[in-house]
């Protein structure tokens, strides 16, 4: 059981009494300078993004050295289940292989064809060249926004609107700039929409966050949903942010006008991201909507 | 029986806070670390955690509750409007939105300790939890108000997740609160 501390009365100091009173009336303001703050900052998206990184460029030195550490104790966790686990997956692994040199033949003949057709049509093979190289110092936990701080920033070249990638797929896209750090909005944020195909056939969608690690894949052409539970899902380049052909995610479950998709790249599990710079500066400087947050 | 080279330490360890006779805690200690754990707490998202899903407690406000249920008048009303700018520099969420909530937050604690001024552990739990989930249905609502579009449905398990969360936050302000206050200052 705990009391009030018998002290907690004024009593008959004015002094007191106005202190107590003034206490109470800063607390109330309080609530009204956050109503303020935040009718400022829903309307401006851009507004306090200043603070906010200059903030996040203050502890990154820290988190430079915690990111580093997660990345390793989850490596140690997977050796440890990897004794567990490892007979059956020897076997799956050998089934895998045999399957993959079959597959590895098709694709050889198929590149080779490619490189011979665009070859006559005159095309040159454009390779994005990575913008940094860098880890994902942290991410929004608490918050049901899904942003993700990287550990490079505009000294390293980094811009709003560049695609972080991680070697199995998308991440998010950089929409806040510091000096040594840049906040990235996740492909799981209720706000990220990016325009994407499916791999096998190119059916063109949209693959919306859903706020809870997953991706809502909708139809561009509303139509018989023709999605299937496995189905690889990449970005199609429109729009011109991302370059077609990333990978982003694996569909799930079906939903009536679409699929849910769980994406490829984990965040958390990914040592180093890739920032890549935007594919087409001119067809995404035609959609110029600059990406949200916050 | 120790080396002699560790010998002082230990025995600095051992008296550390010991004689307590003519000692008073230190001013600076005991005033600073209430502020200094729940700012920590608000650093989380920079935690070596990066989570796709809403999942991690709000760990500064489970800490600003904790420490206005044990100590009620350590931290002055309005210490909401402070150390919420503070976590809305991290959290992610639209920029004021911990200030308006954490400062609500705090004048429901007040009414909370005038009307019960005798507590115990159910009803301290009960009160944060009430507290906990309004706080963060309302987090939401201000979050798809900034440009997100999240159901509230997502947000059960981490609802859960810290009012189990509590007593924990609340054991470590505890440890804190005493550490505070071991005199160490010769008066």
């Amino acid at each position: 059981m705990v009391s009030a501390p018998g002290n907690r009365r004024p009593g008959h100091s004015r002094r007191a009494q106005y202190g107590t009173f003034f206490g109470y009336l800063i607390a109330l303001g309080g609530a009204g300078i956050g109503a303020a703050l935040l009718i400022v900052s829903t309307n401006d998206s851009a507004a306090f993004a200043g603070a906010r990184t200059a903030a996040e460029d203050g502890v990154a030195p820290v988190s430079q050295v915690t990111a580093k550490g997660r990345t390793e104790s989850q490596s140690l966790l997977a050796v440890i289940g990897g004794y567990f686990t490892r007979g059956s997956r020897v076997a799956q692994l050998e089934r895998e292989v045999s399957q993959s040199r079959v597959l590895l033949a098709e694709q050889a003949a198929l590149k080779e064809e490619n490189a011979r057709l665009r070859a006559t049509l005159g095309l040159t093979e454009g390779e994005l060249k990575p913008v940094a190289v860098a880890r994902l110092l942290g991410s929004t936990s608490s918050s049901t926004r899904r942003f993700a701080t990287l550990g490079a920033g505009a000294n390293q070249g980094v811009r709003p609107g560049m695609v972080v990638r991680s070697p199995l797929g998308v991440v998010g896209r950089v929409i806040e700039t510091g000096n040594s750090t840049a906040r990235v909005l996740l492909i799981t944020d209720t706000e990220s929409t990016i325009p994407v195909r499916r791999a096998q056939d190119g059916v063109q969608a949209y693959a919306t966050g859903r706020g809870d690690g997953t991706v809502q894949i909708k139809l561009a052409v509303s139509g018989l949903n023709p999605f299937k539970k496995g189905d690889a899902i990449v970005t199609s380049g429109s729009g011109g942010l991302f370059r077609p052909g990333a990978a982003v995610a694996v569909v799930v479950s079906l939903t009536p006008d679409g699929a849910i998709a769980r994406p490829l790249s984990d965040p958390g599990m990914t040592e180093f991201v890739v920032v890549e710079p935007i594919f087409d500066e001119a067809l995404a400087g035609a959609a110029a909507t600059p990406v949200g947050g916050t | 029986m120790p080396s002699p080279l560790i010998a002082p330490i230990t025995d600095v360890l051992r008296d550390f806070g010991k004689p307590r006779i003519n000692r008073a805690p230190s001013p600076v200690l005991a005033v600073s670390l209430p502020w200094l754990l729940v700012m920590l707490g608000s650093l989380s998202p920079t935690w070596p955690v990066i989570a796709s899903a809403p999942l991690v407690p709000p760990f500064g406000f489970l800490v600003l509750i904790a420490w206005q249920q044990l100590r009620p008048g350590l931290f002055p009303v309005w210490a909401g409007l402070p150390l919420g700018l503070f976590d809305d520099l991290f959290s992610g969420q639209p920029f004021g939105s911990a200030v308006m909530l954490w400062s609500l937050a705090m004048l429901v604690l007040e009414f909370l300790e005038v009307r019960f001024p005798w507590r115990g552990v159910v009803l301290n739990w009960l009160g944060a939890s009430g507290i906990i989930a309004t706080g963060l249905v309302l987090a939401l609502l201000i979050a798809n108000a900034g440009g997100g579009s999240a159901a509230v449905s997502i947000l059960i398990p981490q609802i859960l997740f810290s009012i189990l969360a509590y007593p924990i936050a609340a054991r470590l302000v505890g440890a804190v609160d005493r550490f505070r206050l071991i005199p160490i200052i010769t008066v």
